[in-house]
């Protein structure tokens, strides 16, 4: 299925959830400092295992960034 | 409620020197500057340069995760053991400033949030209106809502009667370097405020954060005066001893500006040698 991944269109095994999509974008390893939102909501930590993606939904995976 | 005025006043009649301790969000901190964390050239001149500024709090954003990034601002925040303040840097809109705000406490497990809800990209003015709705918003969800806004009595007032845990006016637009073009307003905002007062943008140099302390502020929050100064480590130990000299002069109580003259040195016993 294809997912908006940070602004991009992302292929992901069908059945793919919000943990596998964070390990795509290459922060899986990050603790403190990572968040994830699903059509703008967010999506908590404890609940990225079992939260599955549906087609075409939009996520967003941030991080801690410089900034004033 | 006793006004930031007569609070002064109390703090005046057991002044001390030192830059005092700042209530700030229910917390006691042992600096009143704020860095923030961008701009800087490496990551290695921003934590040089917090160490020198004495700071407790920074300032970080959120932004889409780069694969290719290297290096983490946060491990360095962590490393020196400052409290990480999530701003909405970059929202235009309060419904993108709550969201992001609630992404910042879910990254950073924190409730506080420096509020950004900036109006065009030319100024980096704050939208007074979307800021006051955002600032609601997240009151009600629970924040310790620290909101950047415009030098504008009533609507630091208004901010401070949604809830908000501090004003945080800007001295001129943010980056500037441009100092406090309309201290008049920051004076007033000072005056009526119960919440403190933190001047946030503008700060150029040291005498801009010493007239910010020495206006009543509670504290200032800077970066880019700091990141981008040519030396940026030395330049975050200025502001630290400007703010802590403003801090001390508002305490200790300036003299009255006068239009003439007044002599330090008596006339009495002055001989005639005419």
């Amino acid at each position: 299925m294809i997912v908006e991944l940070n602004g991009r269109s992302v292929e992901l095994p069908a059945g793919a959830t919000v943990a596998d999509a964070v390990i795509e974008t290459g922060a899986a390893g990050e603790g403190r400092g990572v968040a994830v939102a699903v059509e703008g909501e967010v999506v908590r930590r404890a609940e990225w295992e079992e939260t599955k993606l549906q087609p075409g939904q939009n996520m967003e995976v941030v991080r801690a960034v410089q900034g004033g | 409620m006793q006004s930031k005025a007569d609070r002064n006043q109390a703090a005046a009649s057991s002044s001390s020197t030192g830059a005092g301790e700042l209530e700030l969000g229910g917390r006691t901190w042992g600096s009143r500057l704020i860095v923030g964390t961008g701009g800087f050239r490496s990551l290695a001149a921003m934590e040089r340069a917090l160490v020198a500024s004495g700071t407790e709090i920074v300032t970080v954003a959120l932004r889409r995760v780069d694969p290719l990034a290297r290096g983490s601002a946060l491990e360095v925040i962590d490393r020196l053991g400052l409290f990480t303040l999530p701003n909405t840097a970059g929202c235009y809109t309060a419904r993108d400033a709550v969201r992001t705000a609630h992404l910042a406490r879910e990254a950073f497990e924190t409730d506080w949030i420096k509020l950004e809800v900036i109006g065009d990209d030319r100024t980096l003015f704050p939208d007074a209106v979307e800021l006051i709705d955002a600032a609601l918003e997240l009151v009600d969800a629970g924040f310790t809502v620290l909101p950047y806004t415009n030098d504008d009595p009533i609507l630091a007032r208004r901010l401070e009667d949604a809830g908000c845990a501090a004003v945080m006016p800007l001295g001129s637009p943010i980056g500037s370097g441009m100092g406090i073009r309309n201290p008049y307003n920051v004076q007033i905002i000072v005056e009526r405020a119960s919440v403190p007062v933190v001047l946030d943008a503008g700060i150029g140099t040291p005498s801009d954060a010493a007239l910010a302390m020495e206006l009543g502020c509670d504290g200032v929050l800077l970066s880019s005066s700091v990141a981008r100064a040519k030396d940026p480590e030395r330049m975050a130990g200025a502001m630290r001893q400007a703010v802590e000299a403003g801090y001390a002069a508002r305490r200790a109580g300036r003299i009255p500006r006068k239009l003439h003259a007044q002599a330090s040195t008596p006339d009495a016993g002055l001989p005639e040698l005419g």
